[in-house]
């Protein structure tokens, strides 16, 4: 069957949008295609800076045949609805329609429509342009003489040219016929811009990519990327050094070169005494250059390693010589950066903080640094920290934000921040707290374990997490514009995973006083608490939710957990969901969960029946079987152990504890009719089946688990 | 080439360079002007830019223009950090189709050799929040060093460009350092003699640069250029409102000098800004006030003889 090619050639696209643009044009044609009844065998998109390609192999050459019957109006009906009958299906009079017979409704109409499939060549015509108006650059340009005119072309750049032929790989291929805004299509490309800017007749993919290749052009982005990692490692090595990988920069600079040359230059040794991160940003944000390290110290060298579209004349001397020149100057204005940051003290940067404002309705930076300082006094002694070194470090922790060095890279926030502590002497924990306190930034970001950062971070989110609830200024949906999905997230990690036992109500309500905005005092497990903070804990609870979901977890159980009373500390619920789900694994809690749910459903039916709540103590005279005695005394004896248990927060043996219970309930329901004719039996059994839904929450509320 | 004396060649003397670039779009149909008789932050202020970008009448300009950069003044230590520079200027509306290969060829005729030297065209798009305009286009890169910026014009001072115009802007000094092999911007050769009859960079602007950095960061008189601002302003807007032709809005006869009156208000605020006397929350607002006489001058101009379909 044949084959698409389709080639977009174009001014420079930009790298960060190539890969989803060739992405976007093999979705976009093939689910035309299969729209269009024709479907493929295989689809492949490319990109380079100039061009967008799109091979489609095994593209039936026409569409299949349409056979259609339509129902019209009955025999004798009135003449409007043989009228739109008739224009609908297109047939000229009623003799072209079929009669059919009915026996219960009466005869009517069928036309017979043939639609013949249409060859794929012209399919192709009336798509490709659709296509291509309507692609999803995220930005894009009118130009040139028709950008007056309406209806002008959009395209990222401008567009030049376009190839787009079709055909079985035995035959010379067809052009598939169209024009869009003055471009034909036909089937003729260009090579490199510099080094084959000559035009080349292309037939289809196969031809296509190898006289692209002839023509120093690497179409499949893949290869250019292999290149680059293999020759950048090979030139390192030649030396006994080597490439500090960078994906994210491999994937920008084969964005940037049909032809990749890669070449090492070198720099001043005398700018080593920069940071490495501080040389590595330089090297990497200004120049797209990659670095080399000396795999005997780790650190780096006065090497780097650029990636030039062409082969020079000069074999890269001048490219190199002129990338060096570039590079030098900018480590001269990091070295200076950096060296002007060391003449100021971190806390002498402090006041400028007073009038920068971190939002509009949370005041300034300065004032957020001083709660946070005080917030990190009062988690330390919670998680075992100094407070003394808590506090110092967190009015230091953001102070790097002020320096050169950070306002020419951001992504170093923190890490000078730990560079200009260590250099001004402060204590090793005080300073690694400015780099440690940002984290964990996501899901795989590493959390922080020594005291001092943990507090800091701790601090840091739950001071962002308290403000903008105190605002108002909740995530909705997809909005979440100041990540704080990521600040709870973080907190849940850093609480469990450094097992730190911290009551959020009583910590959050105190610090949400400094904001104003209260909503008002809610009862809260018998205390008055801001509601907000109430609100904000079951956030804390859905994201818990979220992170056990992905882990596989059952999140249902943390339903169960939180709806029993006062379940803030978020270490207990973790802990004593895990033991609940380790408890119903097995029979014991399975059958224990299926009793209580039973228990459970006729209670809700028998109230709803009797329009009262049987949630009064029994009465023991009236127990008449031994399987009710033997049920009431496991439950007193049960309840008392697992609160017991969980007094002590040992969950598993809390979990142990309910274990007894199950063979008294599954008894009671095997030998005892809970509805007996006398009503007052009747009512002290429905009582004591809610004393075993009351028993089973000393651990968790089993109404909330799933079966 | 061979007609150039040496003192003339691009690669030694600044003068020379310039006027390499000058020749060059002459010769592709540009008319050279001369540089805009008022101080502004960039090439792009000049109304041969700014204005001329709208409207549909075809237009090809080239330019050197002054860009005056308060707070980039360094008192003359940093090597290529100025505070008056200059940039040179192209403009063609619309944009042709071989506009990047004529970018290319006017390198090679500054004497960059594209078969010796990595140019490479990198996403950069253009924005001025000041003059309500942006652009698509690219930072040009010769061997990892920006020395033109490429773009597509989509709308200038609040309308759309239609057609588009293309601009390119090269910045002299950089460009010239790279040809000439010079590290520091003052050491550039001007006049491309050599001994005792050579000028340098330094000779002709070193002494400007201190005397600057001092006006600029320490001594402008504030109160003076906030009342500048506020003056120019007002007028800006009087002789927009006054250039309505019968006070209809259907014909303009002032857009020029209500411009004018525009690019001070924009000087003024820049020079308010390197001396440390404007906030950040009030920094957006005065933006917005210059962004305002702009939008309203591009209302105007396309109003104009020059500015409108003939």
């Amino acid at each position: 069957m044949p084959d698409l090619l389709l080639e977009l050639f174009s001014e420079e696209i930009p790298a960060r949008m190539q890969a989803k643009a060739a992405d976007d044009l093999r979705r976009m044609v093939t689910d035309k295609l299969v729209a269009e009844g024709l479907v493929y065998e295989g689809a492949k998109a490319f990109a380079t800076p100039r061009r967008l390609t799109l091979t489609v192999h095994g593209i039936p050459a026409r569409q299949s045949d349409l056979k259609e019957e339509r129902k019209g109006p009955r025999v004798g009906g009135p003449d409007a609805a043989v009228q739109g009958f008739l224009k609908a299906t297109g047939l000229k009079s009623l003799d072209e329609a079929k009669i059919q017979h009915d026996p219960k409704k009466g005869d009517f109409y069928i036309a017979l429509i043939e639609k013949p499939g249409r060859a794929t060549l012209d399919v192709l015509a009336d798509i490709l342009p659709v296509i291509i108006r309507t692609f999803p650059w995220p930005k894009q340009m009118r130009w040139g003489e028709r950008s007056g005119r309406p209806g002008a072309l959009s395209w990222v750049r401008p567009l030049h040219a376009i190839v787009a032929t079709f055909g079985l790989e035995t035959e010379t291929p067809e052009v598939v016929k169209f024009a869009i805004d003055g471009i034909e299509a036909g089937q003729t490309t260009f090579g490199h811009r510099f080094m084959a800017p000559a035009a080349i007749p292309v037939r289809r993919f196969e031809d296509y990519e190898a006289k692209l290749l002839d023509a120093k052009v690497v179409l499949d982005p893949q290869r250019r990327k292999d290149a680059i990692l293999t020759d950048a490692k090979t030139l390192a090595q030649a030396q006994n050094f080597e490439l500090v990988e960078d994906q994210v920069l491999l994937d920008e600079v084969s964005g940037l070169v049909e032809w990749p040359v890669v070449l090492m230059g070198s720099f001043d040794p005398e700018f080593l005494s920069i940071p490495g991160e501080v040389i590595r940003a330089t090297i990497r944000n200004n120049q797209k250059c990659f670095v080399v390290s000396d795999p005997k110290t780790g650190k780096l060298t006065n090497k780097f390693i650029l990636t030039a579209n062409i082969e020079a004349s000069d074999g890269g001397k001048a490219i190199i010589a002129g990338n060096e020149r570039v590079i030098r100057a900018r480590l001269s204005d990091a070295k200076f950066f950096y060296e002007t940051d060391l003449k100021t003290k971190l806390e002498d940067r402090l006041p400028k903080f007073e009038n920068i404002v971190f939002h509009e309705k949370l005041g300034t930076q300065g004032e957020r640094i001083k709660r946070i300082e005080r917030l990190a006094a009062e988690i330390a002694p919670l998680v075992g920290a100094d407070v003394e070194k808590a506090k110092r470090a967190a009015r230091l922790c953001k102070a790097d934000l002020l320096t050169e060095v950070v306002g020419e890279f951001p992504e170093l926030q923190g890490l000078m921040g730990k560079y200009y502590a260590l250099a001004q002497g402060e204590d090793a924990s005080v300073a690694a707290a400015s780099e440690e306190h940002y984290k964990p930034q996501g899901p795989t970001d590493r959390v922080p374990t020594e005291a001092v950062s943990v507090v800091v971070a701790l601090a840091d989110k739950l001071d962002t997490l308290v403000g903008f609830w105190a605002i108002d200024e909740k995530p909705t949906g997809s909005k979440d514009p100041y990540a704080l999905r990521r600040a709870a997230l973080g907190t849940i990690r850093l609480i469990v995973e450094n097992s730190i036992r911290v009551r959020l109500i009583p910590v959050t309500d105190n610090h949400i006083s400094g904001f104003g905005n209260a909503k008002g005092l809610k009862d809260w497990n018998g205390r008055q608490v801001e509601q907000k903070c109430i609100d904000l804990l079951s956030f804390f609870a859905d994201r818990l939710k979220g992170q056990l979901r992905e882990q596989g977890a059952r999140h249902d159980l943390v339903d169960a957990v939180f709806a029993l009373e006062g379940q803030d500390d978020l270490l207990m619920v973790v802990r004593r969901v895990e033991a609940l789900g380790k408890f119903l694994d097995t029979d014991d809690g399975k059958n224990l969960l299926a009793g209580t749910k039973r228990a459970a459903n006729i209670l809700r039916i028998e109230e709803k029946k009797d329009g009262k709540a049987y949630d009064g103590e029994p009465d023991a005279a009236l127990y008449s079987l031994d399987e009710e005695k033997t049920l009431a005394k496991a439950i007193d004896q049960v309840t008392a152990e697992a609160s017991d248990a969980v007094a002590k927060e040992d969950f598993a043996a809390a979990m142990s504890a309910m274990a007894k219970l199950r063979p008294a309930v599954d008894a009671f329901f095997d030998k005892v009719k809970v509805n007996d004719d006398d009503a007052k039996v009747r009512e002290n059994r429905l009582k004591l089946l809610n004393e075993i839904r009351a028993a089973t929450r000393a651990v968790a509320d089993f109404s909330r688990i799933q079966d | 080439m061979d007609a150039i004396p040496a003192h003339m060649r691009p690669e030694r003397s600044f003068q020379g360079f310039i006027l390499a670039l000058q020749r060059f779009w002459a010769d592709q149909g540009c008319v050279i002007l001369q540089p805009y008789d008022m101080e502004m932050g960039a090439g792009t202020f000049h109304p041969a830019t700014t204005l001329r970008a709208l409207g549909p009448r075809p237009w090809k300009a080239a330019y050197v223009q002054p860009s005056r950069r308060p707070k980039d003044g360094r008192y003359g230590e940093n090597p290529n950090r100025l505070q008056h520079y200059y940039q040179f200027q192209v403009i063609i509306k619309p944009s042709p189709p071989d506009l990047q290969e004529l970018y290319l060829k006017s390198l090679a005729a500054i004497g960059i050799d594209s078969a010796l030297h990595d140019i490479r065209f990198v996403e950069d798009d253009w924005e001025s929040p000041t003059l309500g305009a942006w652009g698509l286009g690219w930072e040009c890169w010769c061997d990892g060093m920006e020395v033109s910026q490429f773009t597509y014009f989509q709308q200038v001072a609040g309308v759309e460009c239609s057609p588009v115009a293309g601009e390119l802007t090269y910045g002299l000094e950089r460009l010239a350092m790279y040809v000439q092999g010079v590290d520091r911007v003052y050491d550039l050769n001007f006049n491309g003699r050599e001994g005792a009859e050579k000028v340098t960079y330094g000779d002709v602007f070193l002494q400007a640069e201190q005397e600057y950095s001092r006006h600029n960061f320490e001594h402008s008189d504030a109160d003076m250029l906030f009342r500048q601002f506020s003056m120019a302003e007002e007028a800006c807007r009087k002789y927009l409102d006054a250039g309505w032709k019968d006070g209809k809005r259907e014909a303009h006869q002032m857009a020029l000098p209500a411009f004018d009156q525009c690019i001070k208000a924009s000087h003024a605020f820049n020079l308010l800004d390197a001396r440390g006397v404007i906030s950040v929350t009030e920094r957006q607002s005065y933006i917005m006030r210059v962004r305002e006489l702009a939008k309203a001058c591009g209302e105007a101009w396309v109003h104009t003889e020059a500015g409108r379909a003939a």
